[in-house]
């Protein structure tokens, strides 16, 4: 097995992988470990833009973005580590563009802004201007902004590489190991520090907007390690998917003035949150549009209205800002619904529905980006995480639109200069020899699968059934179901076999690994779900409809144990907001 | 509808030569070629092997030769190909590795030769953005939005006959940030452009902006390129 050795591994090249790349790269060796090449990466397909108090069109400050983070999150998330970087934000932004991301402009020439869900001046008066923004490819270009510095400063890469196990003993991280997927083989890669960066998983859904590539890795490995997951059951789902594909519209449609409908062209949002309208918070969009789908109000194809079938969409409504704008602001909602729905969005509303689109969970991490394994918060040394992958807590319960890019880019960079102050006191720590081993007999494992299933199928009934059970609105029974749905699923996962056999570009192991990392940390979003039993962000049980501070203020910390989900739980950090209902 | 998909397929270690191997697929209103594909790897075919992510024209990973067309799998719909009978290929003028993945590593040693990156020796303001007029923002838009999906630069005949050229992506890199206002860096690129693996080698057969998904025209970039270059020299 070919062995490595770099002072600081990243596993994964989105934003958060890049940014922080950039940082510790300017006083260690570097490299940078990811299953696709660098550009492909998910934080390419974030449209609207990315939060940020600059104030270039109106009052803003960064007091009035912590409060909505913290009121948005439901006031699960903590407050010591919003505060840093909702005050750090407006430097972030002006630091990339210094870099060369390209941004819309004010007349002036400032970056231009504009409204998103949630966002509002003077603790909730009205919409605040704070999402900067590059047309709707905003996350495209500080993409490639970040990957160009990369280049630049000669950060290197191994592309296409799957970390399929990762090296923990002691508490001390000393590396991971990797799946070659082009050429096949495995490779341990030797570090001081290792930082995952590995981001989000809503491919356990069947409506994403999720790309292939969001299969959780990071979590499933760290699962596997001993570590534990943090708030796994709060997943966010975006309002606005296409409908069927659930590939994201931008919430920038709504920012810019548009309107969602029922099937009667009713703005339904009034009876939600009359104050912001369209521009709620993400959960309180997505409940309000599934409730209008639930009562009978949602729009209906010609074939369900011919066949008298409830409708199971609701329309975003963009005709009467004009296709001149359209085509400004938004040019590439043009081509998705043109590709995707057949339908100009100058000319006729497009249809959507609600589509899981982030994980507010992850691997729990401390204010300086460093891994930790318990309630005590206890550091795993040598291991950070950052972006959409670890969890802060920065967005609690419910994240708001456009604190993603700012969350894995602010995140990247704080924890790369992290890992730029340790490095000096951090070694390479010995290498466990059955680490290797380990890795090689997982590998080993599926090569030798003899079984009757197929992975596409059990893959295709994870999707659906946590469509089904671990929706937007969630109750016992459907947990429950689940839970021993999970239990039949990894059990004809053991039974699986390959066709491809071969070592060299085998993406058909790739995507068993993928499956197995899924079918892994799916089981502690369901326990963590069913043992919540009140409503929380995007976290809603029916059968427990209120949201219960006395006892659920506080994280849930999921460990594997023995093949069995534990829980436990850790108090939230609270500063300058006390809970409070919350209204729109 | 029940259509053919005739797929390219080439392993290296088995020894044999490329072949079109046919997949019969039922298509449905909306399916896409990367769906089909995703049908064929589970149902008929797990040894097929191609590059996807993000499924919605973003990530570029998918780029294939599509009846004859460099496109996106994921955003063509194979429905409105209108045939009965679809060819499926690697980009052409790229190494194929294995069935529809082909080698990408001259296309994005291309772009590291004309510094894909923002050069400026001038340190700018310490607490607050550059600024950028919208006009100019404009100019250069519309090239931020490539993808490094490599369709260009694989269906270009210049870059074909001669692998050392630059093609039309990287080309459009060095207008992405030449022809930005926050850039002092033309200098820099114009070594790797003013040559004739370079600016000079395109010969306007326009296939880039026929193909490019993000509706770009790079040869106008080119030709943009070829004269800042001349006017620089002269």
């Amino acid at each position: 097995m070919t062995i490595h050795q770099h002072e600081v591994l990243i596993i994964g090249a989105g934003m958060a992988g890049l940014r922080a790349a950039i940082e510790a790269n300017k006083v260690a060796d570097v490299a940078v470990l990811t299953k696709i090449f660098p550009t492909r990466s998910h934080s390419g397909a974030a449209q609207g833009g990315m939060a940020g108090a600059l104030g270039n069109l109106d009052d803003d400050n960064w007091e009035f973005h912590m409060f909505d983070t913290v009121k948005g999150s439901d006031y699960l998330g903590d407050q010591d580590a919003i505060e840093i970087m909702c005050r750090e934000a407006p430097e972030l932004v002006y630091e990339l563009e210094h870099m060369g991301t390209p941004f819309s402009r004010t007349p002036e020439g400032k970056i231009a802004q504009r409204r998103f869900g949630g966002h509002t001046l003077n603790f909730g008066e009205k919409p605040a201007l704070r999402a900067n923004y590059s047309a709707d490819y905003t996350g495209h270009v500080v993409l490639h902004c970040l990957y160009d510095q990369c280049v630049k400063n000669s950060v290197r890469f191994y592309s296409e590489f799957l970390v399929t196990y990762l090296i923990i003993k002691d508490n001390v991280c000393r590396g991971v190991v990797a799946w070659d997927i082009r050429h096949g083989g495995l490779h341990v890669f030797h570090a001081k520090a290792v930082m995952f960066g590995t981001g989000g998983y809503g491919r356990a859904w069947r409506i994403t907007t999720n790309a292939f590539a969001n299969t959780g890795d990071g979590l499933g490995v760290a699962l596997t390690a001993g570590l534990p997951l943090e708030d796994m059951e709060f997943v966010q789902f975006h309002p606005t998917g296409l409908y069927k594909s659930g590939i994201l519209m931008t919430e920038g449609a709504r920012g810019e003035g548009g309107y969602l409908k029922n099937k009667d062209e009713e703005r339904f949002m009034k009876r939600y949150a009359p104050n912001l309208m369209e521009l709620g918070p993400r959960d309180l969009v997505s409940r309000s549009i599934q409730t209008e789908i639930i009562e009978g109000r949602g729009a209906q194809t010609p074939e369900q209205k011919s066949k008298g079938i409830p409708g199971d969409f609701v329309w975003l409504d963009v005709t009467h800002l004009g296709e001149a704008k359209l085509r400004e602001v938004l040019p590439q909602i043009f081509d998705l619904s043109k590709n995707f729905v057949g339908v100009d969005p100058a000319k006729a509303p497009v249809p959507i529905q609600p589509t899981a689109h982030y994980s507010m969970g992850g691997i729990p991490v401390n204010a300086a980006g460093r891994v930790v394994c318990d309630a005590k918060n206890t550091e795993v040394r040598g291991l950070y995480a950052a972006g959409e992958c670890a969890c802060m807590s920065i967005h609690g319960a419910n994240r708001l639109g456009c604190n993603s890019t700012l969350d894995a880019t602010f995140h990247g960079r704080q924890t790369g200069r992290t890992i730029a102050r340790d490095i000096g006191n951090l070694t390479y720590e010995d290498l466990p020899p059955e680490a290797a081993q380990e890795a090689q007999a997982q590998i080993d494992w599926y090569y030798k699968a003899t079984g009757k299933e197929n992975l596409y199928d059990i893959r295709g009934d994870l999707q659906d059934t946590m469509q089904k059970n671990l929706g937007i609105f969630r109750e016992a029974k459907g947990l429950e179901a689940q839970l021993q749905i999970l239990g039949e699923l990894k059990k004809r996962f053991s039974n699986i076999s390959l066709k491809d056999k071969s070592q060299e570009f085998n993406t058909e192991l790739q995507e068993a690994i993928e499956l197995g990392n899924l079918l892994s940390f799916a089981e502690t979003i369901v326990v963590g779900a069913l043992a919540r039993q009140e409503c929380r962000g995007a976290h809603w049980r029916t059968d427990h409809p209120a949201r219960d501070d006395a006892k659920w203020l506080k994280h849930t910390l999921a460990y594997r144990e023995e093949g069995k989900i534990r829980l436990d739980y850790k108090p939230v950090v609270i500063t300058r907001f006390q809970p409070k209902e919350r209204k729109y | 509808m029940k259509i053919t998909f005739k797929v390219y397929r080439f392993d290296p270690q088995s020894g044999k030569a490329p072949y079109l191997q046919d997949f019969p697929v039922e298509v449905t209103p909306g399916m896409t070629i990367l769906d089909a594909l995703g049908e064929i790897k589970a149902h008929q075919d797990g040894t097929l092997v191609y590059r996807r992510s993000c499924r919605s024209g973003i990530c570029g990973s998918c780029a294939m030769k599509i009846n004859g067309f460099n496109r996106l799998a994921c955003e063509t719909q194979a429905l409105l190909l209108k045939q009965s009978v679809i060819h499926v290929e690697p980009l052409p003028g790229l190494k194929p590795i294995k069935d529809l993945a082909v080698d990408m590593e001259i296309f994005y040693e291309a772009l590291a030769r004309v510094k894909h990156w923002l050069i400026n020796p001038d340190p700018p303001p310490t607490d607050k953005e550059r600024y950028q007029s919208p006009e100019d923002f404009k100019k250069i838009e519309v090239s931020t939005s490539c993808i490094l999906c490599a369709s260009c630069t694989a269906s270009c005949p210049s870059f074909w006959a001669d692998k050392n050229y630059l093609g039309p992506a990287a080309i459009l890199k060095a207008y992405r940030y030449s022809f930005d206002t926050r850039d002092k860096g033309f200098a820099d690129r114009v070594g790797a452009l003013d040559n004739k693996h370079g600016l000079w080698r395109c010969h306007t057969i326009m296939n880039c902006t026929d193909c490019c998904p993000k509706h770009i025209n790079p040869t106008e970039s080119i030709c943009h390129l070829r004269r800042m270059t001349v006017e620089n020299k002269y």
